[in-house]
C-alpha cells in the first residue's frame, strides 16, 4: 500500500472537510479499498475514514413506515436484524451470504454497494484493462468463465459483484446521497451506470459524494421476498448466480413481482419479461420455470460461461417457488 | 506486501538478529497504564484532533493498543495493518498471515468481541479497542481448554491456519457455550485449511464446548 493521510471522521461535516482534498478516497469498512490499493489499483493521497461517524450506523423505522438503514451499517448486523429478517428476507438473506464472518463483521452495506467488480483483469496491476483506463477488455476473448450473460455487448464484460445491491433492487430500495449540505433521493435502480455510459465508473457517485441512508419502502400487503446466491464452493464464494425475488401474493396467486439477477450483468440486472409470466398467476413451478426461460431469453454467452444460463435457469426457477413458499423439488 | 518489502529495504540486518528479533525492537513499548477511552487516545494522536475529526499525516503516529489485556505503544504510518503491528512491532506472531486479502481467515482476531480480518483493519482503526489474539488464550503457562481439545481430537496438522480457527472458536464459545455441529461450521466459514482438516476441526470444538 502507498503511504497516506487519514482522516477520521467524526460526524458527517468532517467527512465533508476531509473529502476537499480531491484525491481522497472514503473509508467504511475498508474491504474493498484496502484490496484495491494493496493491489496498487488505488494510490489515495488521503484515505477518509466514515466508519468512525456514529451518525450513520442505524437501523430505525421511519414516519411512514419505510426503514432507514445508515450507510455505515455492517452486513452482520443486517444479516442479524430481526426486523430485516422480519420484513425483509432477500436482504438479510443476501447479507449473511456474502464473504466471511470476520468480513461482514466489518463491511458495511454503503461499501458493498459501491464495491468494483471482481473480474480478474481488472483486479491485476498486470492488465491495463478497459474499466482501468485502457483500451482492451481482456475478458471478451479470454478466461470470461464468471463474466456477463447480459448486457455485454458495450465492450467491459464485468458482472456486478453486490449481492445486498441485488435483494435491494427487488425490494425497491432508494438512496439518499448527500455532499456537504445537500441531499438527494434516488431510486437504487437509477444508481447504476453502464459500461456504455462510462466503462470506468460502476455508479453515479461524484467525488466528495457520499451514501448516508438506504431507505426500503414499507412492504406491501402479502409481499414475500427471498434471495438466492450460488456459489462454486459452500462455504464463503463469490456468486456464479444470484437471485433476488420480491412478490405481492394473494394465496398462490402473484399480483406483482420484482425479479433482479445479481452476477448476470455488468449492473444488477431486472427482468421484466419473467416479472409479466408470473403476473396474475398462481406460482407454479411450471410457471417459475417459464419464467426462468423468459429471464434468460436474451442471453449472450461468451466463450467460456454458456453454463451460467442453465445455472440462472434453475436458480430464478427456484427463488421464484421459494418466494411464493412453493417447494421447487416436488414431484 | 509493500510494508515487508519497505523492511527489506530499510535496511541491512545485521547476522545473529533474526528479522523478527530485529522488527521486535522497533518502537514498540508496554505501559503499565490503564485502558484509556478511544476518544481520550485519539485525542493524544499527535495532530490536534478538531471538533469535525483528527486528520493524520502519512507519517508514523504513535498508537496506544489493547491487545489481551496489556496496553502497547507503537509508532507507525496510518497505513500498517493490525496484523503487521502485531507480527512486526510486537512479536506477537501467533496471528499469523496468509492471503493478506481477508479471504483465508489464518490472521483472525476478536476485536470488541467480534471476529476480524487483523490484515484487512488498519492499526490506527483498533486503538482503544479491546483486542483479543491467541497468545492471550493461555494463562500462567497453561493452555486453554480449547487450545488442549485441539491437541487431543488432532485438530490441526500443518497448524498454520489453526491460530486464527481457534480465534473464530473461542469467539462462538464465549456467547454459545454448547454450539451445535451447524452452529460451529458456520463460525469458521471463514478460515481456509489447506490441509483439509475441517472434520477435526469442527470435533475439537464440540469436545471444547461439552
Amino acid at each position: 500500500m502507498n503511504k497516506f493521510e487519514y482522516g477520521i471522521a467524526k460526524n458527517i461535516e468532517g467527512a465533508f472537510d476531509f473529502l476537499k482534498e480531491p484525491d481522497s478516497k472514503i473509508k467504511a469498512g475498508g474491504i474493498d479499498v484496502l484490496d484495491l490499493m494493496k493491489e496498487g489499483l488505488e494510490a489515495p493521497k488521503r484515505l477518509v475514514n466514515i466508519r468512525s461517524v456514529p451518525d450513520l450506523r442505524f437501523i430505525n423505522k421511519g414516519e411512514n413506515g419505510e426503514l432507514r438503514i445508515g450507510a455505515t451499517t455492517t452486513l452482520a448486523e443486517i444479516e442479524s436484524s430481526k426486523t430485516i429478517k422480519a420484513a425483509y428476507p432477500a436482504l438479510a438473506q443476501a447479507a449473511a451470504t456474502i464473504a466471511t464472518p470476520q468480513i461482514r463483521n466489518v463491511a458495511t452495506i454503503g461499501g458493498n454497494l459501491c464495491q468494483r467488480p471482481r473480474c480478474w483483469y481488472f483486479r491485476s496491476e498486470d492488465f491495463h484493462c478497459l474499466r482501468n483506463g485502457g483500451d482492451t477488455c481482456f475478458a471478451e476473448d479470454g478466461e470470461n468463465r464468471f463474466h456477463a450473460i447480459l448486457g455485454n455487448e458495450d465492450d467491459c464484460v464485468v458482472v456486478h459483484p453486490s449481492g445486498t445491491a441485488v435483494a435491494l433492487m427487488a425490494l425497491g430500495a432508494r438512496l439518499v446521497i448527500a455532499k456537504n449540505k445537500e441531499k438527494r433521493e434516488l431510486a437504487l435502480a437509477d444508481f447504476w451506470v453502464t459500461p456504455e455510459d462510462d466503462v470506468t465508473k460502476e455508479n453515479i457517485l461524484q467525488h466528495g459524494e457520499l451514501i448516508t441512508e438506504i431507505i426500503l419502502p414499507k412492504p406491501r400487503q402479502n409481499e414475500s421476498s427471498f434471495y438466492f446466491k450460488q456459489q462454486e464452493k459452500q462455504s464463503f464464494d463469490w456468486p456464479i448466480a444470484d437471485v433476488a425475488v420480491s412478490l405481492k401474493l394473494k394465496g398462490k396467486q402473484c399480483e406483482d413481482a420484482r425479479i433482479v439477477l445479481g452476477s448476470a450483468a455488468p449492473i444488477p440486472w431486472r427482468v421484466k419479461a419473467a416479472e409479466q409470466v408470473l403476473q396474475g398467476k398462481p406460482i407454479s413451478i411450471k410457471l417459475a420455470k417459464q419464467a426462468a426461460d423468459a429471464a434468460m431469453k436474451d442471453a449472450k454467452p461468451l466463450s467460456e460461461n454458456a453454463y451460467k444460463v442453465a445455472v440462472f435457469k434453475a436458480v430464478i426457477y427456484r427463488t421464484i417457488c421459494w418466494a411464493a413458499g412453493v417447494d421447487p423439488f416436488a414431484t | 506486501m509493500a510494508h515487508s518489502k519497505d523492511v527489506k529495504k530499510n535496511g541491512p540486518i545485521s547476522k545473529g538478529v533474526s528479522r523478527r528479533g530485529f522488527l521486535k525492537g522497533l518502537g514498540a513499548t508496554s505501559l503499565g497504564v490503564a485502558a484509556a477511552s478511544k476518544s481520550e487516545l485519539l485525542a493524544k494522536l499527535e495532530h490536534a484532533p478538531s471538533p469535525n475529526g483528527t486528520l493524520l499525516g502519512k507519517n508514523a503516529v504513535a498508537l496506544t493498543l489493547n491487545i489481551n489485556g496489556k496496553i502497547h505503544q507503537v509508532k507507525v504510518e496510518p497505513r500498517i495493518t493490525l496484523a503487521e503491528v502485531l507480527r512486526d512491532n510486537l512479536g506477537l506472531t501467533g496471528t499469523k498471515t496468509g492471503c493478506e486479502r481477508g479471504a483465508c481467515g489464518a490472521c483472525t482476531v476478536i476485536m470488541e468481541g467480534a471476529t476480524i480480518n487483523a490484515c484487512m483493519t488498519l492499526a490506527v482503526d483498533a486503538i482503544g479497542q479491546k483486542i483479543e489474539t491467541i497468545e492471550g488464550l493461555e494463562s500462567d503457562g497453561k493452555l486453554s481448554k480449547l487450545q488442549e481439545s485441539f491437541i487431543e481430537n488432532d485438530g490441526l496438522q500443518c497448524g498454520f491456519c489453526t491460530p486464527g480457527i481457534i480465534m473464530s472458536s473461542k469467539n462462538l464459545l464465549d456467547t454459545n457455550p454448547k454450539p451445535q455441529l451447524e452452529e460451529v461450521k458456520k463460525a469458521v466459514s471463514g478460515h481456509i485449511c489447506r490441509c483439509g482438516t475441517y472434520p477435526k476441526v469442527f470435533e475439537s470444538i464440540l469436545a471444547a464446548g461439552k
